[in-house]
C-alpha cells in the first residue's frame, strides 16, 4: 500500500439536461490517495464544489462493486477507464499518478442520450430486452429443473455470456456505437440453452429489430467493445448472433393465421 | 392496533396448499380492470411485477435505477437455498424449515418458514425455466455446495453471480410482460410517500429523478419490495442508493414496523481503508472454508509484517473459542469475535480494524492451483480493492453490515397493518427471525415474489369492486402531493453548510459505535440523544444546492438522509427495549459466562411491532408472540 | 393471439426486413466482399501470365473474352457489378447509420483493438472505387491509356505501366487493397458467423497470408514494368 497523495487535475463534461449544451470545465482534485477508488475521488471532489457552493458533478453508480453496470462514464477516452475488465468503480486512484490530467466524458451515442453531466438514459438496452430477451415461461410449476440435463460446457457458456452487466461500455467504446455485443451476449445466454430453443429463431429477428430502432449503429468488427467490457464478454457472441439472425432470416415462414393446433 | 397473522389453521404441512384453496379468484376478465403498484425491482418485485402481470393484472412498476435489472439482488454472490434434496444427503422441507427457525434463533413466524421452504424448490425449476444458468456438473445436472449454518449441500449457485442471474431472469420475465404492455416500468422514479384512503393503501407519490416531477400514481393494492434498510449505518455492504424511504414513509402511514434492530453483519468484508470509504465489499462467506482467521497474541505485533509473525504469536481466537465449528462459526459469533480481538488492541490493519485471513496453511496442503481455481476471482477482487497479492499475504477482514432482518411487519398473506398494502422481499420483517442464514434471502424474495404474492394479493383483490380507484383530484391525493413538494422545497430552501452525506455519515457513526455489532443499555441511550440532535442539525444546517426540477443526486440523498434519522431512532429504541441477546442482536448484558448470546425466551419470545404515533411522540410498542409448535426452542450452541 | 404471434406481428409491423436490417445488411456486405475478393485474388493469378511474356499474356485474355462464345465475361461482369453495386450500397447506408449513431464525439477516444486498416474500411474502400473506375478506363475501355492498343493488352499493360504516375498510382491501390483485405478477409467469417475462437488465429493467419500474396504479387506488375524486368 503507498501513501503517497496526488494531485491531479480533472476535465469533466459538465451539462444541465439532454436539451442544454455542455462544456467540459476543469476541476482541480488534491491530496488524493492511492487507495481510494476513482468514484470516491469524485466524491471528495463533489464535497468539495458543494462546500464553494458549486453543484457537484452528476454521474451514475450504486453497488460499487462491480455488478450491477450502473456506473458509467469515458476517463481518458476509455470507458471505465485503462485498467481491463474493471468497472469505473472498482478502478482505483493507484492505476494514475501525481500530475495526471483526466477527462472525463459521459457514455456518447445517439441511442443513450445525455441526462445530465456524465449521467445517459440506457433504457434502450431495456427495450431490447423486452422485444424478446427472455424465454417465455410464466411462474407456475415447470418441470423439475433436472429433467433437463444441460451439458456443462453449454452452461458454462451460456453463463460466460449472461455475465454481461448491460453497463453499455461497449457501446460506448465501438467506433460505431454499436450494442451488438450486449445483444448478442443475451442471445447467446439464451440460445445456448435448451429452454431457450423455442423462441431462439424470433427472438433474434426481434432484438436485432429492436437494437436497430434504437439507433445503434452496426458492427464492422473493430474489437473495441471486447477490450472496454468489464466482463470479458467476447466477440465470438457476435459472430453466434449473425449465425442464429441469418438462419432466421433465410427460414422464417409469414405467421399463420388459422391459429394454432386446437 | 390489531395484529392478526392470518396464519391459516391446521397441520404445518397444509396450511400453505389449504390457504390457497380457501383463497378468492378474481375472475379472468375482470383481472385488467385492477391495478398494482410495485414498489422496487429487486428478486421480490421485479418476479413479483412479472407474476402479477402474468395472471392479468395491470401493474406499474418502480424502481430508482435506470433500469429494473440493477436492483441490489445483483450483488448476492453466494447462492440460493432450496430444498431439493438432490444429493440424497438427507434434506428435506422440513429440515430446510427447521435450520431457518434455528439459524433465526426462534424469532421468526413458524408458518411463514415452513411456507418458504415448501416452495423453495419449486423456485429452482421456475428459475432453471427462465434461463438462469446454474452451475452443472459434468453429467448435465444441477450442481450443489454448503453453506454456513447447514450440514446439508442444498445451496445452487451460478459462479460467484447467483444474485445476478436471479435477478437477471426475473428481469427478463418483467421486461416481457414491458413489452406486452401489461407491466408499465418507471425507472428512475423514487417512491417518496404512500397515498392511504380511508385507512387502505391506494397510491403512492414518485419524484420522478429526472425531471423532478412529483407525481401520484393510484391503484387497487400497493406492493413495497424495497430491500434492507442497511445503509442507516452509511457504510454497509448496500448499493449506495438502498435506502429506507419507502418503509419508512409507509410506517408513518401507520403501516407496524417489526423488530428494526435485527441487523445482520457479515464477518467476512473488506476493512476500511480512510475516511473517503463509501461503501464495503462483502467477500464471499467460503472463504472461510479453507483459510484460518487470526490475529497477534501481542499487541506489539500488529503493525508488524503477518509473515513475520512467529506461528506461536499468533492466536486463531475461533478455533481456540469454538473448537467445533472454528472458523466456520456462524456469521453473527465470527463477526463478534472479531470485534472482541480489536477492541482488545489486537486488530491488524491501518486501521487497527481487521484481522487476518490466512490462506498459507490452505496453499501448503492443497496447493495455489486448487485455491486458485476456488478462489480466484475473490483473490483478484481483493487484490484490486486493496493492492494486496492474498497467495502472498494474508487477507484482512472485518465485518460489516450486511443484512436487515426487521422490516415492515406483515401477516401471514404479507399484508401491512394497512389494508392494501403488501411488503415482500428484505422490506419486510418476515422469514429469518433474529439472523438470516446465508442463501436464504434470496430464496426469500423470489418466494414471496413468484408464488406468495400472486395469491395472496389475488384473494385481496377479489374482495375489492374493480376500478375503486380514488381520482387523482381526491383531497388525501392532493394533499400527499403537496406534502411531498413542501419537504423537497424545505430541503432545498435550508441552504445551510454541510451536505447530506456528512449528516450520514455522522450517523451512521453513531449506529456503529451504539447500536451495532454489541450493545448495551448505555450505548443505546446515548444513541437516543445523540440522533434527535443530528437530525435537528439536519434540517437547520443542511446544503442542499440546485434544484428540484433536474437530476439532482443530493437532493435524493437529503430526502434519504432525513428518513434514515428518524428510522435510526427507531432501531435504538428497539434494541434498548429487547432485554436478551439473540442472533444478530447482542445486547452486552444479555450473555452467558463465556460471552454467548443469552436469549429470554420468557419475556421475549416475540416480535417487536412498532406503531407510529406522530412527529415527536414515542411510538408504541405492540407484540406479536411467537409460538413454537413443530420446531422446539433449544440454545444455538457452536462450541 | 399468443405471446409469440404478438411478437412475430410486432416485429413484422416494425417492417423489419432482412436487407433492412443491420445485420442483413452486414451480410450482404460479406457476401459481395467473398465475391469482390474471390476475383481479385483470380485476377492476380490471372495477372502472372505476364511472365510469361506477351503470347501467353494475350492469349489468356483472348480465352476470357471468348469464354462461353463471348457471353462468359458479360455474366462475370454483371455478377461483378452488381457485387460491387450491393457492396456500396450497404457500405454507404451501414457508414450514415453509423455516423449517426455518434453525432457527439469524444475528445480523446483511445483505440485498443480495431486497426487502422479496420477503421479505415471506409476510405480504402473508397480509394479502391476511385482506383476501378481509373482501371477500367486505363486498361479495360483504354480511355485515359496514352496509346491503347485493342489487340495487343500486354502491349496495354506495358506501356501503361511505363507511365510513373499511373504506375504510382496503381501500387499505392493496391496499398488499399491490402488494408481493405487484412480487415475484411478476416472480417467476413465473424459476419456470417463463422467465427469460432478456435479457428481464431487461423482467420488471421489466412487474413494476413492472402492479403500478402495478393497485393504482393499486384504490386510486382507495375515495379517489374518500371524497372524494365517486363518489357
Ligand atoms: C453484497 C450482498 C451479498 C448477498 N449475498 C447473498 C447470498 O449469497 N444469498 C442470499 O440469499 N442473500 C444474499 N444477500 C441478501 C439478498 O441479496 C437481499 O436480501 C435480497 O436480494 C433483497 O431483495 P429485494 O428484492 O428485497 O430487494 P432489492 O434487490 O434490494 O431491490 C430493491 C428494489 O427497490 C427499489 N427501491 C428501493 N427504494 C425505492 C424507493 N424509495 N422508490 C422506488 N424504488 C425503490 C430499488 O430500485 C430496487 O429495485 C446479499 C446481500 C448483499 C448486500
Ligand atoms: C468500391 C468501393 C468500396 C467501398 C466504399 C467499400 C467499403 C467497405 C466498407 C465501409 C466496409 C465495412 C467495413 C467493415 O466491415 O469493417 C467494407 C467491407 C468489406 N469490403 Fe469493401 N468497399 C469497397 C470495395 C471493396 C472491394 C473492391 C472489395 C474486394 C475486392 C471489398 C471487400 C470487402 C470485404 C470482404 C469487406 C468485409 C465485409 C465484412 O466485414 O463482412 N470492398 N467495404
Ligand atoms: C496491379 C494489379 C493489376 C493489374 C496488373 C491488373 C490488370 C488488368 C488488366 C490487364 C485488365 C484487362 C484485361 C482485359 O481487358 O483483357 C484488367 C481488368 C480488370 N481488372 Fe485489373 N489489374 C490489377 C488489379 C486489379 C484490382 C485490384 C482490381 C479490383 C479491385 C481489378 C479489377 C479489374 C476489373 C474489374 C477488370 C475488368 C474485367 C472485365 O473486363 O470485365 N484489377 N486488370
Ligand atoms: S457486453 Fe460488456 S460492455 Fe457491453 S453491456 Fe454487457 S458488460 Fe457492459
Ligand atoms: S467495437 Fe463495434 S464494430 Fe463490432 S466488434 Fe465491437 S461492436
Ligand atoms: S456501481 Fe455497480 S458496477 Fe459500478
Amino acid at each position: 500500500m503507498s501513501h503517497k497523495s496526488m494531485n491531479l487535475t480533472l476535465h469533466v463534461w459538465r451539462q444541465k439536461n439532454a436539451k442544454c449544451d455542455g462544456k467540459f470545465v476543469e476541476y482541480k482534485a488534491d491530496g488524493v490517495s492511492p487507495d481510494m477508488s476513482f468514484l470516491e475521488m469524485l466524491d471528495v471532489v463533489n464535497e468539495g464544489l458543494i462546500g464553494k457552493g458549486e453543484e457537484p458533478i452528476e454521474f451514475d453508480h450504486d453497488c460499487r462493486e462491480g455488478i450491477c453496470g450502473t456506473c458509467s462514464m469515458v476517463i481518458n477516452g476509455r470507458p471505465h477507464g485503462p485498467k481491463e475488465r474493471t468497472t469505473t468503480c472498482q478502478l482505483h486512484m493507484r492505476s494514475f499518478k501525481d500530475g495526471d490530467s483526466i477527462t472525463l466524458e459521459p457514455w456518447r451515442a445517439e441511442a443513450f442520450p445525455v441526462v445530465r453531466d456524465l449521467v445517459v438514459d440506457r433504457t434502450a438496452f431495456d427495450r431490447i430486452i423486452a422485444a424478446g430477451g427472455f424465454i417465455t415461461a410464466p411462474a407456475g410449476t415447470p418441470q423439475d429443473a433436472n429433467a433437463l440435463p444441460i451439458p456443462k460446457e453449454n452452461a458454462d457458456l451460456s453463463m460466460d455470456a449472461a455475465a454481461c452487466i448491460g453497463c453499455g461500455a461497449c457501446v460506448a467504446a465501438c467506433p460505431n456505437a454499436s450494442a451488438m455485443l450486449f445483444v448478442s451476449a443475451k442471445i447467446s445466454h439464451l440460445g445456448l440453452l435448451p429452454q431457450g430453443q423455442p423462441e431462439r429463431y424470433l427472438r433474434v429477428r426481434d432484438m436485432v429489430a429492436q437494437m436497430d430502432a434504437e439507433e445503434f449503429g452496426t458492427c464492422t468488427n473493430h474489437g473495441e467493445c471486447e477490450a472496454a467490457c468489464p466482463k470479458g464478454i467476447k466477440m465470438e457472441n457476435i459472430a453466434r448472433m449473425n449465425r442464429d439472425f441469418i438462419k432466421a432470416s433465410l427460414t422464417c415462414r409469414p405467421t399463420t393465421t388459422g391459429g394454432g393446433a386446437g | 392496533m390489531e395484529l392478526n397473522s392470518r396464519i391459516p389453521d391446521g397441520p404445518i404441512e397444509k396450511k400453505w396448499e389449504r390457504h390457497k384453496f380457501e383463497s378468492k379468484l378474481v375472475n379472468p376478465a375482470n383481472k385488467r380492470k385492477y391495478r398494482v403498484i410495485m414498489v422496487g425491482s429487486g428478486l421480490a418485485g421485479g418476479a413479483g411485477a412479472a407474476s402479477l402481470a402474468e395472471l392479468g393484472y395491470n401493474v406499474d412498476c418502480f424502481c430508482y435505477q435506470d433500469s429494473p435489472r440493477r436492483a441490489h439482488s445483483i450483488a448476492a454472490q453466494g447462492g440460493i437455498n432450496a430444498a431439493k434434496n438432490y444429493r440424497n444427503d438427507g434434506d428435506s422441507v422440513y429440515r430446510l424449515f427447521y435450520d431457518t427457525v434455528k439459524g433465526g434463533d426462534f424469532r421468526a413466524r413458524e408458518a411463514n418458514v415452513y411456507r418458504l421452504a415448501e416452495v423453495s424448490a419449486d423456485i429452482i425449476d421456475q428459475c432453471v425455466a427462465n434461463g438462469v444458468p446454474f452451475a452443472r456438473e459434468y453429467g448435465g445436472l444441477l450442481d450443489n455446495r454448503s453453506f454456513g449454518g447447514a450440514q446439508v449441500s442444498r445451496t445452487f449457485y451460478a459462479r460467484g453471480q447467483t444474485g445476478q442471474q436471479l435477478l437477471i431472469g426475473a428481469y427478463q420475465a418483467l421486461e416481457r410482460q414491458v413489452g406486452l404492455g401489461t407491466v408499465k416500468m418507471h425507472s428512475r422514479h423514487e417512491m417518496l410517500e404512500l397515498i392511504v384512503v380511508d385507512g387502505v393503501a391506494k397510491g403512492i407519490i414518485t419524484r420522478d429523478m429526472v425531471t423532478g416531477e412529483i407525481e401520484s400514481h393510484l391503484a387497487d393494492a400497493v406492493i413495497i419490495a424495497t430491500g434492507g434498510y442497511g445503509n442507516v449505518f452509511y457504510l454497509s455492504t448496500n448499493a449506495m442508493g438502498c435506502n429506507g424511504t419507502a418503509v419508512w414513509r409507509a410506517h408513518k402511514k401507520g403501516a407496524a414496523f417489526g423488530n428494526p434492530c435485527f441487523t445482520q453483519i457479515h464477518p467476512t468484508c473488506i476493512p476500511v481503508t480512510g475516511d473517503h470509504q463509501s461503501k464495503l465489499t462483502l467477500m464471499s462467506e467460503s472463504l472461510r472454508n479453507d483459510g484460518r482467521v487470526w490475529v497477534p497474541k501481542k499487541k506489539e505485533d500488529c503493525k508488524k509484517n503477518p509473515n513475520d509473525i512467529k506461528e506461536e504469536d499468533r492466536d486463531y481466537y475461533l478455533e481456540r473459542k469454538y473448537p467445533s465449528f472454528g472458523n466456520l462459526a456462524p456469521r453473527d459469533i465470527s463477526s463478534r469475535a472479531a470485534k472482541q480481538v480489536c477492541d482488545e488492541g489486537r486488530g491488524v490493519g491501518e486501521t487497527g480494524l481487521g484481522v487476518y485471513l490466512d490462506f498459507s496453511d490452505a496453499i501448503r496442503r492443497l496447493g495455489k492451483a486448487k485455491i486458485e481455481e476456488k478462489y480466484g476471482n475473490l483473490f483478484e477482487m481483493y487484490e484490486r480493492i486493496t493492492d494486496e497479492n492474498p497467495y502472498e499475504t494474508p487477507m484482512r477482514i472485518y465485518p460489516a453490515v450486511h443484512y436487515t432482518m426487521g422490516g415492515l411487519w406483515v401477516d401471514y398473506n404479507l399484508m401491512s397493518t394497512i389494508p392494501g398494502l403488501f411488503v415482500a422481499g428484505e422490506a419486510n420483517f418476515s422469514d429469518h427471525g433474529a439472523n438470516r442464514l446465508g442463501a436464504s434471502a434470496l430464496m426469500q424474495g423470489l418466494a414471496d415474489g413468484y408464488f406468495v404474492l400472486p395469491a395472496t394479493v389475488s384473494n385481496y383483490l377479489a374482495g375489492l369492486k374493480p376500478g375503486m380507484r380514488p381520482a387523482a383530484d381526491h383531497p388525501a391525493v392532493k394533499d400527499t402531493v403537496s406534502a411531498v413538494k413542501a419537504r423537497m422545497e424545505k430541503l432545498l430552501s435550508i441552504k445551510g453548510t454541510k451536505s447530506p452525506t456528512h449528516f450520514h455519515r455522522e450517523l451512521g457513526k453513531i449506529m456503529w459505535e451504539y447500536c451495532g455489532m454489541a450493545r448495551n443499555e448505555a450505548g443505546l441511550k446515548k444513541g437516543l440523544e445523540l440522533i434527535p440532535k443530528l437530525r435537528e442539525e439536519f434540517w437547520k444546517d443542511v446544503r442542499v444546492l440546485g434544484e428540484n426540477e433536474s437530476l439532482n443526486q443530493s437532493l435524493e440523498m437529503a430526502a434519504r438522509v432525513a428518513d434514515y434519522l428518524e428510522l435510526a431512532e427507531l432501531m435504538c429504541l428497539d434494541a434498548l427495549q429487547r432485554r436478551e441477546s439473540c442472533g444478530g442482536h447482542f445486547r452486552e448484558e444479555f450473555q452467558t459466562e463465556d460471552g454467548e448470546a443469552l436469549r429470554d425466551d420468557e419475556n421475549f419470545c416475540h416480535v417487536a411491532v412498532w406503531e407510529y404515533q406522530g412527529e415527536g411522540q414515542v411510538p408504541v410498542r405492540h407484540i406479536e408472540s411467537l409460538s413454537f409448535e413443530n420446531v422446539h426452542l433449544a440454545t444455538r450452541s457452536y462450541k | 393471439m399468443s405471446v409469440a404471434e404478438q411478437s412475430i406481428a410486432g416485429a413484422e409491423a416494425r417492417g423489419h426486413g432482412f436487407l433492412a436490417s443491420s445485420v442483413g445488411r452486414k451480410v450482404v456486405m460479406a457476401a459481395t466482399g467473398i465475391i469482390l475478393f474471390g476475383f481479385v485474388t483470380v485476377h492476380m493469378i490471372g495477372n502472372t501470365q505476364a511472365y510469361l511474356g506477351a503470347e501467353g499474356f494475350n492469349a489468356y485474355a483472348k480465352f476470357l473474352h471468348s469464354m462461353l462464345h463471348g457471353a462468359g465475361i458479360w455474366i462475370f461482369r454483371a455478377v461483378l457489378l452488381t457485387a460491387v453495386g450491393l457492396h456500396i450500397w450497404a457500405a454507404v447506408t451501414l457508414t450514415l447509420d453509423n455516423q449517426a449513431a455518434r453525432p457527439v464525439g469524444y475528445r480523446a477516444q483511445q483505440s485498443i483493438a480495431s486497426t487502422w486498416a479496420s477503421r479505415t474500411m471506409r476510405w480504402s474502400g473508397v480509394i479502391l472505387a476511385v482506383f476501378i473506375v481509373y482501371h477500367l478506363l486505363h486498361l479495360t475501355t483504354g480511355t485515359v491509356h496514352p496509346n491503347f492498343d485493342h489487340t495487343n493488352p500486354y502491349a496495354n499493360f506495358v506501356s501503361g505501366f511505363k507511365v510513373p504516375l499511373a504506375a504510382g498510382f496503381y501500387i499505392v491501390a493496391q496499398l488499399c487493397l491490402g488494408l481493405h483485405m487484412w480487415h475484411g478477409v478476416w472480417s467476413v467469417t465473424q459476419s456470417l458467423g463463422l467465427a469460432h475462437p478456435r479457428y481464431d488465429s487461423l482467420r488471421r493467419s489466412f487474413a494476413t497470408g492472402l492479403t500478402l500474396l495478393v497485393v504482393g504479387v499486384n504490386i510486382t506488375f507495375p515495379i517489374a514494368v518500371l524497372t524494365g524486368f517486363i518489357h
